[in-house]
């Protein structure tokens, strides 16, 4: 395994160091916000010691990133394959554009989380968000999965303004006590089931053994999901009405 | 001839950070350097510039000009302007050393003032009306002058280059402030130039800006009927102004003019309680033309207090953090952390809500 120190080292010779390392596994210690770690890479497992800076993981085609820490903006934006693991809070825009892969976050994400993300074949990105998120959580959303689990929000409605506007695909699964209010009228709400959920219990599983929560707890709440109203869309747009 | 703000357009962030010590403890800039220099890309060297509160106590009731000069001539007629005025009670150019990075600089003074007596009784204004006045006036009316800092205490240093590099060129570790702000230019549709840099300063008001005004000349038509000139032709001038004119003038608080600049959106005033229902309603029906629209996240400076306010759909990123008494901003988490590594708390605000800070006790420790 390879160590590299960040430090004040500059995001251009830093990410020059981790693309040179000979190893697949790379541990990067004391990061201080340099952008673009592990941009683009495939079969890689690195390690994030610190703030990640802006843009970690974009691209992502393959690769496992697990940050103990925080990670700025754009996290996973439009990663293809692999799994980002962040173990502290992430900032706005976070899965931007994602078409494949995982993204678990320990704490918060910011504004515009997983705007647009889409599923394609075998290509199913899913975000698992363990607090709260920022208002326009998965706008435009076209496919694929966000989970919000709201642990710390006491069963409050764990997403801030406009959530799912515009969605057109995918779903977006939120635990909380009382079914959503004042969402779009894009978005179609309704309590999961306990069939419903052996669908969504693996990501629920997997944040749990990640972060170390009580995975037999938070199965056992209440969720609701989030889909696109089909009476809604925005085909008039597009197409001309006699 | 270098063309500045309105004679060309240069499509292209930004970056803030600020210090603020609420037990008014006092450090030099040598940390809110560092800060801003882990923002480096945020910047291209077209503008960088610094606040400073409580760096002049010798000289604490006197107003302290911080001023441009292009020409010769142009320092001569200001200074007459002054003399007129005020009564100068220290005067000297501004200490800097010299920088490979800062080049064409103008002659940058100081002067220490406080309105003479006869000409403020004559006027019929209060004081600070008479000093803010006479600013908008030079800076309008006289060519190749530029009064950039005009408070109590206070300080403005700004210029052309990286944010980092301005502060060496300055010699900021010289100076002792509670509060600091800064910021790093990346011009979206103006030149970079030294009038040009943040911040943006009337009296003790300053304010630092990320992001871009599409409401700007809307503003500025409203806020030109209150007096007040925009010069500068670049969108923050106009938050400086409308800040003032809210607070100083019409005796709105922080929090208020927070939900007049970034109002939320009528969809989110409906939600409210009756009681907030229409307070807000009032704020955004009676400030309609004040509402600032756009990305923006601003840290606005004033005597014994901050103020950090995103958009409200928060465009910008920005981060607040806290250690013990002491209250760090900026527009990347890594701009806190490489100064203060270890931290009580840190967290994002929503778009649209302040984080006001202010001094405890006055700043009495």
């Amino acid at each position: 395994m390879t160590t590299v120190q960040a430090g004040l080292t500059y995001y251009k010779q830093l990410n020059e160091q981790i693309r040179a390392a000979q190893d697949s596994e790379i541990t990067v210690e004391n990061v201080i916000g340099q952008r673009y770690i592990g941009c683009g890479s495939t079969d890689r497992k690195i390690t994030v010691h610190g703030t990640a800076g802006n843009g970690l993981g974009q691209y992502l085609n393959g690769s496992t990133i697990e940050v103990f820490g925080n990670a700025q903006e754009a996290v996973g934006d439009t990663m293809n394959a692999g799994e980002i693991v962040v173990h502290g809070n992430v900032g706005d825009a976070c899965g931007y554009a994602m078409r494949g892969g995982k993204i678990y976050i320990k704490g918060d994400c910011g504004y515009r989380a997983g705007i647009h993300m889409k599923a394609y074949q075998q290509h199913f990105p899913v975000m698992v968000v363990g607090g709260k998120a920022g208002s326009f959580l998965g706008e435009y959303l076209a496919g694929g999965l966000i989970l919000v689990l709201g642990i710390g929000q006491n069963g409050a409605y764990p997403v801030n303004n406009f959530c799912g506007t515009g969605m057109h695909g995918g779903k977006i699964v939120l635990r909380c006590d009382k079914a959503p209010t004042d969402l779009p009228r894009q978005v179609l709400v309704s309590e999961v089931s306990a069939d419903d959920m052996t669908e969504f219990a693996p990501y629920i599983k997997e944040y749990a053994q990640l972060f170390g929560a009580d995975a037999e707890n938070l199965l056992s709440q209440k969720y609701f999901v989030l889909t696109p109203n089909p009476e809604a869309g925005y085909k008039q747009l597009y197409t001309f009405e006699a | 001839m270098l063309q500045k703000e309105g004679q060309v357009r240069i499509p292209a962030g930004c970056a803030i950070s600020g210090i603020f010590h609420k037990d008014g403890t006092c450090e030099n800039g040598t940390r809110i350097i560092d800060s801003i220099r882990t923002m480096h890309d945020r910047s291209n060297g077209l503008g960088g510039g610094f606040a400073g509160y409580g760096i002049y106590p010798e000289y604490a009731d006197y107003y302290a000009f911080h001023v441009f000069y292009d020409t010769q001539a142009a320092k001569e007629e200001c200074e007459r302007e002054i003399e007129r005025h005020f009564d100068i009670v220290n005067l000297s150019k501004i200490p800097t050393r010299r920088h490979p990075r800062i080049t064409d600089a103008p002659m940058i003074w100081r002067y220490f003032v406080t309105p003479l007596p006869t000409k403020l009784a004559a006027s019929q204004l209060e004081e600070r009306e008479f000093t803010s006045r006479f600013v908008i006036r030079i800076n309008h009316t006289l060519n190749g002058a530029y009064i950039f800092s005009s408070g109590k205490n206070m300080g403005v240093f700004k210029a052309n280059g990286f944010p980092e590099d301005v502060g060496e060129y300055y010699m900021l570790e010289n100076y002792e402030a509670y509060s600091w702000t800064c910021h790093g230019r990346y011009p979206t549709n103006t030149p970079g130039w030294w009038g040009g840099a943040h911040p943006f300063a009337l009296l003790d008001t300053t304010v630092v800006h990320n992001g871009e005004i599409s409401s700007y000349d809307a503003n500025r038509r409203f806020i030109e009927m209150f007096g007040y000139s925009c010069d500068l032709l670049t969108d923050t001038e106009v938050i400086t102004y409308i800040i003032d004119y809210l607070g100083r003038k019409l005796g709105l608080t922080y929090s208020e003019i927070a939900n007049v600049i970034a109002a939320p959106f009528w969809s989110t005033i409906e939600k409210q309680e009756p009681k907030e229902r229409e307070r807000l309603t009032y704020l955004r029906n009676a400030f309609a033309s004040l509402m600032v629209t756009g990305p923006f996240s601003i840290l606005v400076g004033y005597t014994g207090g901050l103020m950090a306010l995103n958009d409200r759909l928060k465009l910008r990123s920005m981060v607040v953090g806290e250690k013990d008494d002491t209250v760090y901003i900026a527009s990347e988490e890594c701009a806190i952390r490489v100064i203060q590594p270890e931290l009580d708390k840190l967290w994002a605000p929503k778009g649209g809500e302040p984080v006001i800070v202010n001094l405890k006790n006055g700043g009495n420790q």
